[in-house]
């Protein structure tokens, strides 16, 4: 089985993120980046296949974007994917997830998958359309927001668990199809140290525009249909008191603050 | 003819150093920050996560975690190739166990099993016995421990009672004696353990644990580090086979100092992990808590406390890598296939024992310090088990007494300079004698650049290193080979020297990075101002009590005028750079640089 994943990067959790003056992109200069949460499971799940189907499978990580992204890729190479593509192009620049899907379409057309994984989606931007767009590309069928993964008997469909309001909804998938992965699916493996140094060995690959075969007008900014004007930050939350005493002296304390203090009572 | 001292242990008192030529975190790879990341990983995410049921000793949750960092590879960095192990460079070692040192009670077990209990095989062991034992070791599928001290031996380790006899057929030695206070014990495979034989030859053995006749105490109640194990280790008439001799019969002294030695600068560089944790911690508690309305961190003796904690990070920060360089210099050379490999690997480390012996004296009272402070900043809360600074607080403090004691260091520190003069390694009295010419002069002037950047605090550190060898030389004349019974002066002159490479590493690797942009190097000047500054009034206080230690009337006069000239400086607004320093961590939020 041809597997392939989709991944990228996303600030570290504990960055402080600081939009620029004019408060129309953020300030990546300083911030810390690591592979995406649900983009994890993807390419834990992808090995996990790889171990139980056996040596023809191969796993290939995609990512597109800035030069960072090479870090994010050489991870998934530790953890154990076989090789990777870097999507790298100055015309890719400020698509949105739907111009980018094209292009992340166009390169795994090339390889002929029989699965592609990705993660629900990216922490960052939270759009969760990227793999959506990727399989309305490609023509196949997806699931979204999955926790279970079952391959059929002769590797030509999955069984998926897709988490629902209440509960979980079981749906056979036919091959080619579209995976995005949901928290609960696996607990990704840690890169080894004896990964890190076999993952310097093996070759990231870099396509760009010309080698996909993609004109300029049709990906990044100018193929783009929606574009972001500005950000605005949430209002910063008032510190928290911590009330002390008993129950009785506590729930006091706290009446009276909601009427002086609070003003809500 | 003056003898080469570049790649010369110590040659830092007398020689200058290129920034360039010197390792700084700032130049490590990006598989370098890969393995760190690994380890990060491991360490929050399973180490830290699980601190209350190894803290309870729950049965087989630390030996776990040591297992799961088998897994990762983590166990195999400093063993061979060739017996399954990685052989990574000492920067990339280092920087593992910084960041594994974040994980408390873990850094010891990790560092007992990896360290003392694994480097006794690969320095010292035959074919046959690193073949039976590092692949093993290397996986984490047994684990070791390293036996040496007893209840009436210590820092006196060669004094030890456990004995050794060999029986009539020549095939076994038979091992009586207790071992006291021994790290992994409660869980460890294998012991390297020693023992003299016939009471006589102090020798060192391998002992597996299934052995008959070996037995283990009760674990020790301790302060700290109660996620670790540490107990009595009893040998009673256990047959341990002849081929488990480790080295030769009397020269298990070569083995216990040597692997101490070598397995310091570890302990030093994971005091800098210890540090940055409970320093990040510190930073969000206190701008999270309120008092007078403000954030507590928005209060100047709080910022303080935050610039000189950093500072303090700074200076081992960059000294440990800047000695984890000199390793890898010297072990570059090395061709890491021949038979004498391993030997040529620890005599290019023992190299460096001065360096090791300052990076973990100093290490570890840095870290003292900034858990002490870091309590102070959380106020009563951290007093209090629920908040993590307390048990920081705790687990701290045993780096200062294992791996030889803080003060047996310190003599170690002054004993093997002085060793490398007497030998002609390193012409350390011939330097002293010159400068004592050149101080006599008068009037003395530097003739270095004045201005430029960090001009002036250049002179102040070449002026420490000039009083520890005006210090050094005139005990060495006063006292001659009665020096080592001096403790005072010996311990005087170990922390002026200690200052002196503190000094210095925090200076070379401000001025490699301020060489790619001052602008950014901006807080790192700061703290490398501060520093030098607050310590230049320290070592003058310790060299007027050395001097008045080694010298009376008139030749304590001039040797005061001398170092009047050497330690005088205009002070700088120390109290406004220390707030400046502080607001770029409280913007960060953590120790970043
Ligand atoms: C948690 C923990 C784990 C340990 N793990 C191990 C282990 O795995 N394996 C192992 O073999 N040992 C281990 N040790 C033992 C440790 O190495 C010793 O405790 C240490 O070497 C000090 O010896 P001591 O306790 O007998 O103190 P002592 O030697 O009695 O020292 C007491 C004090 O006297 C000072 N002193 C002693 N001699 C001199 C001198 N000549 N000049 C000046 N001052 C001196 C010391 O510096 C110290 O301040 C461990 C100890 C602890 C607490």
């Amino acid at each position: 089985m041809k597997i392939g994943v989709m991944v990228k990067n996303v600030p570290d959790t504990e960055s402080k993120i600081k939009l620029s003056a004019d408060r129309k992109s953020i300030e990546m200069q300083g911030v810390k980046f690591v592979m995406n949460t649900y983009d994890e499971f993807a390419v834990e799940e992808a090995l996990q296949l790889k171990e139980k189907l056996g040596a023809d499978t191969t796993v290939t990580v995609f990512s597109l974007g800035p030069e960072r992204l090479v870090e994010t890729l050489r991870t998934a190479l530790a953890m154990g994917a076989d090789a990777a593509v870097h999507l790298t192009d100055p015309a890719f620049e400020g698509g949105d997830s739907i111009a980018n899907a094209k292009v992340l379409a166009k390169a795994a057309e090339a390889e002929g998958f029989d699965l592609i994984l990705g993660g629900k989606q990216g922490i960052d931007f939270d759009s969760a359309q990227t793999l959506s767009a990727v399989a309305e590309f490609l023509g196949m069928g997806q699931a979204q927001v999955v926790t279970d993964i079952e391959v059929g008997g002769d590797n030509t469909s999955l069984k998926v668990r897709r988490r629902i309001e209440g509960g979980d909804e079981i749906v056979d998938v036919t091959l080619p199809a579209i995976i995005s992965c949901e928290k609960g699916l696996n607990e990704p493996r840690y890169a080894s140290l004896p990964g890190i140094m076999k993952a310097k060995k093996k070759e990231i690959k870099k396509l760009g525009l010309s080698e996909l075969g993609l004109s300029a007008d049709e990906v990044g900014a100018a193929g783009s249909g929606t574009q972001v004007v500005g950000y605005s930050p949430l209002k910063e939350r008032p510190p928290v008191k911590m009330l002390e005493g008993g129950p009785a002296e506590q729930a006091k304390e706290l009446v009276r603050l909601l009427r002086e203090e609070a003003k809500v009572l | 003819m003056a003898i080469d001292v570049s790649k010369k242990g110590g040659s830092f008192l007398i020689a200058e150093t290129d920034p360039e030529e010197v390792f700084i975190p700032e130049d490590f790879s990006e598989e370098q920050k890969m393995f760190a990341k690994t380890a990060e990983d491991f360490v929050f995410n399973e180490v830290i996560a699980n601190i209350k049921k190894t803290e309870a000793k729950e049965e087989g949750a630390m030996v776990g975690l040591l297992k799961k960092a088998g897994e990762l590879g983590l166990l195999m960095i400093d063993i061979p190739e060739k017996y399954g192990g990685l052989e990574l460079d000492k920067a990339t070692s280092m920087l593992v166990a910084e960041v594994i040192s974040k994980g408390g009670a873990f850094a010891t077990t990790f560092g007992g099993h990896t360290g003392i209990g694994t480097l006794p095989i690969v320095f010292f062991g035959t074919e046959e016995q690193k073949q039976k034992y590092l692949p093993r070791l290397a996986t984490g599928e047994i684990v070791s421990a390293y036996a040496l001290t007893e209840a009436g031996s210590g820092s006196d380790a060669l004094a030890a009672k456990a004995r050794a006899e060999l029986t009539e057929d020549g095939k076994h030695y038979v091992l009586n004696g207790e071992k006291t206070f021994i790290s992994n014990g409660g869980f460890a495979d294998v012991f390297i353990v020693f023992a003299k034989i016939n009471s006589e030859d102090f020798s060192c053995f391998i002992v597996d644990r299934d052995l008959k006749g070996v037995s283990i105490g009760a674990e020790e109640k301790k302060m700290g580090i109660r996620g670790s194990s540490t107990v009595q280790f009893i040998l009673e008439n256990v047959k341990v086979p002849v081929e488990n001799l480790l080295g030769e019969q009397g020269k298990g002294h070569r083995i216990a100092f040597n692997i101490l030695n070598v397995g310091r600068f570890k302990l030093g560089v994971g005091c800098v992990g210890g540090a940055k944790l409970a320093f990040d911690d510190t930073m969000k508690y206190c701008k999270d808590r309120h008092q007078f309305g403000q954030p507590i961190i928005s209060f100047g003796m709080m910022k303080n406390k935050v610039a000189n904690m950093a500072t303090n990070i700074y200076v081992v920060e960059s000294m440990s890598y800047r000695t984890a360089g000199l390793l890898d210099e010297v072990l570059s050379s090395i061709d890491k296939e021949s038979a004498e490999a391993a030997n040529l690997i620890m005599k290019g480390i023992h190299e460096y024992v001065t360096e090791c012996s300052i990076l973990k004296v100093k290490g570890s009272e840095m870290l003292d310090y900034v858990v002490d402070e870091a309590v102070q900043m959380y106020g009563g809360y951290g007093y209090i088990e629920d908040y993590p600074v307390e048990r920081y607080y705790r687990d701290s403090r045993v780096a200062r007494i294992y791996e030889g004691t803080n003060e047996i260091n310190r003599m170690l520190i002054t004993g093997m300079l002085i060793r490398k003069a007497m030998k002609g390694e390193l012409p350390l009295m011939e330097a002293a004698k010159r400068l004592q010419g050149e101080l006599m002069e008068m009037p003395s002037t530097d003739d270095s650049d004045n201005d430029g950047l960090l001009a002036e605090e250049m002179k102040i550190i070449r002026n420490v290193k000039k009083v520890g060898l005006l210090t050094t030389g005139l005990a060495f004349q006063k006292f001659t080979t009665s020096l080592d019974q001096q403790q005072g002066v010996l311990g005087g002159i170990a922390d002026i020297v200690i200052e002196g490479y503190s000094m210095e590493s925090a200076m070379l690797r401000t001025q490699k990075i301020a060489a790619k942009g001052e602008a950014e190097a901006a807080t790192v000047i700061n703290m490398t101002r501060l520093y030098v500054y607050e310590t230049i009034g320290k070592v003058d206080l310790w060299a007027r009590e050395l001097l008045a230690a080694c010298a009376e009337g008139d030749e304590l006069r001039t040797m005061l005028a001398a170092l009047r000239r050497l330690t005088r400086h205009t002070p700088i607004d120390t109290l406004g750079l220390r707030q400046e320093i502080a607001d770029t961590f409280i913007d960060k939020d953590k120790y970043e640089l």
